[in-house]
């Protein structure tokens, strides 16, 4: 990684950090069109009450407890990697980081937003502080949820200061006055004295070394939330591990779909080279047998010996007019595709790797509807309602509205972020350069 | 054998009166009321579990016969454990439990508190009706995860929720192995009635946003009535008492409850969940009628809700 200018690589980030470009507002303009959609879609729901959604009282979370889900497992996937990136010094990864830093925050930023949306009433929801109760898995979830952000947006600021001193005194472009003014004041004085250095890397390395057991365990108290629960479906200490493992893999399958994005944008090839895709995609692959591994042990074991309800719920799997279609699209999407082009060197490209990246994300979106509403429609009793909507969930596009929202938002985010800072730590990456690298330990060995 | 019942019947029905009118730990009967009786005067009571004892009438005051609100909402009425028995054998699915359930709480026709399905346990028994109401669990799965304390359990065995805390996040009725939980999902208009004091033993008036469910009628009780179900039941299929009094009546006739459970070979669903209900079942054995003729008066659409059964 060394010949790098590093002023070079700064230039390319003139836009947005200088001046947004003309692309990224029509991008922007774009997104807050679906943002502001998904105002009006929650506007309807507030007015109208939970009755515009598709949820009802079996089903009781729908599509909102799926994004939840979904973008939490993102969000602590992206400070889990952030931070084993950091810890482990692997050099290769730095150009990285700041994607992971960013997507860590994001995700834990807009997954509990969603489920502000299951709730009824959101005018008494202060009572979630001021009447807590420890015994209640979601009070668990909250003290995880407000931990995990405090530190993760802690941790990014941390590593943000370099590149802001760096912005603060750099000639490469000419920065607004109060850009210039900010950057001052964020960069906290840092000038890269001895000192500072150590301070920075102590406090990033105590951070890290907190957010890795605190986001593991924060994702894992979701998976309790609802093994603990006496749903067959639900009840299972598989759970917690499970529900780690599958975030580790969509954040490792959205670092890649960035990667892609950023590398075209910004024209970063030799910076996030063909190789950093390939080692992910070691890493996606690892995590996709691991996915497999789970979930071939989580059908077999229900289908060999079974309950009734258990058999009930577990047959919805295989069939078609259930939720077999979705099941199928979750293996192929999540399992089958990925090990397959992942294993075959000729397959292997940056873009062959980006795309099952897209497949893996869409299909881990599935494997959580498919944790969560197949569960809920097979209660113990049957469900023996003439109102078709009461017996079959099927999302609004209240609902629908509402998650492209959520993705806008995320987007919007990520492109806010971008106008403060490089989304490689351009900085980090220099000073990594100027020091002298540690000989490996084995040179000591006399 | 008659000399037997006769005393048993004139010991619960001496006990209901002045077990239902107390609701302090010590109170009296409706005659012993008058408040104007010199200081000093002994009076004497019997007490919820039993005992006669002599109370200084100065002591005394009227029972509230209020459906009570606040933190006496959440005690339950003192000496009391409710338990409901559900004669399987009686069920005729006439649905009029639910329909009178929803008449005194005010519910819609949608909202079932009280509902009763059609259950067949295996390929050769016969299928059976099966009023569901709350099981009021004594281990509550749904009590254990509201994370604001909106639904609580009482120490007369009542599980209750109380709308003005409750915030909606539905996690009750997930938790809920019974599905006895049902969603305020619009804002009905009797939910706009500002007369009546809301209390989370009438449940009444609703809210929109939270959740509603069974709650075995504590304001009937303080006032020594039975529940909507139990009444409203022409079958009187639904009997409902007190564990501790060991007495449950369907309101023709009241029996001695472990009797009951004893000679009927009495059991409570999903028992291997150890969520430990209060509600018993008595299996179908001695049937006032045979299951279809709760089909008789079931339109198409009705009908097709069972077409896996029947």
């Amino acid at each position: 990684m060394a010949e790098i200018n590093y002023d070079k690589l700064l230039a390319k980030f003139e836009h947005p950090i200088r001046k947004p470009s003309r692309s990224w507002w029509i991008l922007m303009a774009i997104m807050l069109l679906f943002l502001l959609i998904g105002v009006f879609a929650l506007i309807q729901q507030i007015v109208h009450g939970h009755i515009v959604t598709g949820m009802r009282d079996h089903v009781v979370w729908g599509v909102f407890i799926v994004n939840f889900i979904y973008f939490l497992g993102i969000g602590y996937a992206g400070a889990i990697l952030a931070c084993v990136f950091h810890l482990t010094r692997l050099r290769w990864t730095k150009p990285l980081h700041r994607i992971a830093e960013l997507f860590a925050i994001i995700g834990s930023c807009i997954g509990p937003i969603f489920i502000f949306l299951c709730i009824g009433r959101l005018d008494k929801i202060h009572y979630i502080f001021t009447y807590a109760r420890i015994q209640s898995p979601i009070t668990w979830d909250v003290i995880a949820i407000v931990t995990c952000l405090i530190l993760d947006f802690t941790y990014l600021y941390i590593a943000h200061i370099r590149d802001f001193a760096k912005l603060r005194d750099t000639k490469v472009f000419k920065l607004p006055a109060w850009k210039k003014k900010l950057y001052t004041k964020l960069s906290l004085g840092y000038d890269g004295r001895p000192e500072q250095i150590k301070k920075l890397n102590r406090a990033q390395n105590i951070l890290a070394a907190t957010i890795i057991p605190t986001a593991i365990f924060a994702y894992s108290l979701l998976g309790y939330l609802f093994g603990m629960s006496l749903r067959p479906g639900w009840h299972s200490t598989l759970f917690a591990p499970e529900f780690v493992l599958v975030s580790l893999y969509s954040g490792i399958a959205l670092l890649i779909v960035l990667m892609w994005v950023y590398r075209r944008r910004y024209q970063l090839v030799n910076i996030i080279t063909d190789q950093h895709f390939y080692y992910s995609g070691y890493a996606l692959f690892l995590l996709s047998a691991g996915f497999g591994y789970f979930t071939f042990s989580e059908y077999i074991t229900e289908w060999y010996n079974v309950s009734v309800t258990h058999g009930k719920w577990i047959s919805k799997f295989f069939d078609f007019s259930e939720y077999g279609g979705m099941s199928l699209i979750t293996i192929l999407f999540a399992i089958a595709i990925p090990l397959i082009v992942l294993l075959i060197p000729k397959f292997r490209s940056p873009d062959s790797i980006t795309f099952v990246s897209v497949l893996v994300l869409i299909g881990l979106w599935f494997k959580r509807y498919l944790i969560i509403v197949p569960t809920l429609e097979t209660p113990y009793f049957p469900i023996q309602e003439i109102r078709p909507e009461y017996v079959h969930y099927q999302a609004t596009w209240i609902e629908w509205a509402l998650t492209l929202a959520g993705i806008a938002l995320g987007v919007i985010l990520l492109m806010i972020f971008n106008t403060l800072a490089p989304v490689v730590p351009v900085a980090e990456m220099e000073h990594e350069d100027e020091i002298t690298v540690p000989k490996p330990f084995y040179h000591s060995i006399k | 054998m008659e000399e037997e019942k006769n005393s048993r019947r004139t010991f619960f029905k001496k006990s209901l009166t002045t077990g239902l009118a107390s609701a302090m730990s010590i109170t009296l009967l409706d005659s012993c009321n008058d408040l104007a009786k010199p200081e000093g005067e002994q009076v004497m009571v019997m007490t919820t579990d039993g005992r006669l004892v002599a109370v200084d009438s100065s002591a005394m005051h009227e029972v509230s016969r209020e459906p009570a609100i606040g933190d006496e909402a959440r005690q339950g009425i003192p000496g009391r454990k409710f338990v409901m028995v559900i004669d399987l054998g009686k069920c005729n699915n006439v649905g009029k439990c639910t329909t009178s359930c929803q008449k005194g709480h005010d519910l819609s026709a949608s909202q079932k508190w009280m509902q009763v399905i059609l259950m067949k346990d295996s390929q050769e028994t016969d299928p059976y009706w099966m009023p569901k109401p709350c099981f009021h669990c004594d281990n509550p799965p749904c009590v254990k995860v509201c994370p604001v304390d909106a639904t609580y359990k009482r120490q007369d065995g009542i599980v209750l929720v109380d709308n003005e805390r409750c915030i909606g996040c539905k996690f009750c009725m997930s938790a809920c192995p019974y599905s006895a939980r049902i969603f305020n999902w619009e804002d009905l208009p009797q939910y706009e009635d500002t007369e009546t004091t809301y209390s989370p033993e009438t449940s009444v008036p609703g809210r929109v946003g939270t959740i509603g469910k069974c709650d075995f009628c504590p304001d009937l009780s303080r006032k020594g009535k039975l529940p909507h179900c139990v009444s409203g039941c022409p079958m009187g299929a639904i009997y409902f008492g007190d564990a501790n009094e060991d007495a449950v009546s369907n309101g023709t006739e009241t029996v001695r409850f472990k009797k009951l459970l004893a000679d009927r070979y009495g059991y409570r669903q999903l028992e291997e969940l150890g969520t430990e209900p209060r509600v018993y079942y008595l299996p179908p054995t001695e049937r006032m009628f045979p299951y279809e003729r709760g089909l008789d008066r079931l339109d198409e659409k009705h009908l097709e809700l069972y077409k896996d059964i029947i």
